[in-house]
């Protein structure tokens, strides 16, 4: 009983959590800003962590998580570097 | 002591999160504490600014406030983005800021912006002026008032400037 | 999926549901961040999917493993502390560069300047 629950509560999950990822490229696309797209890279990379979450759930393994902590630390530090970017025009002073 | 452990709360959270990451035992607590001492003695270099603080009572108080205040923050913030009927008003706002502490701004950076209804916009350190964007200004006086008495003054009494 | 067969079905249910509300809360963000007509309301946006999207998930996690192998299993908190602490930054950099670009190119109307000075 628990596992079919678990499996489709997973599955729902993880469609809406692909829809969500849809609309944040959809925004990454069409922004009509360079900060409106560097958002939307933002989102897709948290996005992109809470899928291998929900993967982890699934398998029953927690290798996941140590991609989720990469893709999260992934996602900090390029959005860093193109907001850095936007302000400046140089990554590196 | 101050030699050996120049900044004692961030070995621990080093050592907390290196057991957190590896599991709990004897040999991970020893490898764990020295790796969270080279690691604090080679952030003495860097010198970051030591924060103090006075009140570690007011932590958890301020702490179950901002967990109960995103909760109602996403509320709002789904409603808003779900049900728009033009009613909402997003606006930027202007804080006049009492807190100088650089520890304590930015951990009120943080909590600002994790809250979906607000978001820190620019903080001139020479005014004290913070501007914020609001996802719904109904009257500015009241969002004014919120960060001011809900998380300025905890912030305040924990890292202690009320003296000033 | 084999080894949830030991779970317990209160468990389950809490799982699914943390699960789901996460995954919703995200998506009801995202479709803020297609709705919302200027750049300072979109970066609400994403705080949603951060603060208690990530959250739910997390918590579903640790809920799912602990019950599973009937010990602590807390090193999903680890995610959330992370990304609790470093959602503000670039968030707060990429508005102050928003507005900073706004401000020079003044083509656009800024939120806010009209009344104050």
């Amino acid at each position: 009983m628990s596992v079919v629950i678990l499996f489709w509560s997973l599955l729902i999950a993880q469609l809406l959590l692909c829809a969500a990822m849809t609309l944040a490229v959809f925004r990454l696309i069409r922004g009509p800003r360079a900060q409106d797209r560097i958002l939307a890279i933002d989102v897709v990379y948290v996005i992109a962590m809470l899928l291998l979450v929900t993967l982890g759930i699934r398998t029953g393994s927690s290798l996941y998580f140590e991609a989720a902590l990469v893709i999260g630390l992934l996602g900090f530090v390029a959005t860093l570097a193109l907001a850095k970017f936007l302000m400046r025009g140089e990554v590196i002073e | 002591m101050t030699r050996l452990l120049p900044y004692p709360l961030m070995a621990l959270a080093l050592l907390i999160m290196w057991l957190l990451l590896n599991g709990t035992s004897a040999g991970q607590l020893l490898l764990g504490a020295v790796i969270a001492i080279l690691a604090t003695w080679a952030m003495r270099s860097l010198g970051p600014s030591k924060p103090r603080i006075r009140r570690w009572r007011v932590i958890p108080v301020l702490f179950a406030r901002v967990f109960v205040d995103v909760i109602g923050s996403n509320i709002d913030a789904a409603r808003i983005i779900l049900a728009r009927g033009g009613r909402t008003q997003p606006d930027l706002v202007h804080v006049p800021l009492t807190l100088r502490d650089r520890t304590g701004l930015a951990v009120l950076a943080c909590i600002l912006t994790s809250m979906p209804g607000t978001a820190w916009v620019e903080y001139n350190a020479a005014s004290g002026e913070l501007l914020m964007h609001v996802l719904d200004v109904e009257a500015e006086q009241n969002w004014r008032d919120l960060v001011k008495e809900r998380y300025e003054r905890p912030l305040m009494e924990i890292f202690g400037e009320t003296s000033e | 999926m084999m080894n949830a067969a030991g779970l317990p079905l209160w468990a389950a249910l809490l799982t699914s549901f943390f699960l789901l509300l996460g995954a919703t809360v995200t998506l009801i963000g995202c479709i803020g961040l297609i709705r919302f007509k200027t750049f300072y309301e979109r970066i609400h946006a994403p705080t949603m999917g951060t603060s208690w999207g990530m959250g739910a998930i997390v918590l579903a996690s640790i809920i799912f493993f602990t019950v599973l192998g009937s010990r602590p299993v807390l090193h999903e908190v680890l995610i959330g502390i992370f990304v609790t602490v470093t959602t503000p930054v670039p968030l707060m950099l990429l508005s102050r560069a928003a507005l900073y670009r706004d401000r020079t190119d003044d083509s656009r109307k800024l939120p806010g300047s009209g009344d104050k000075g």
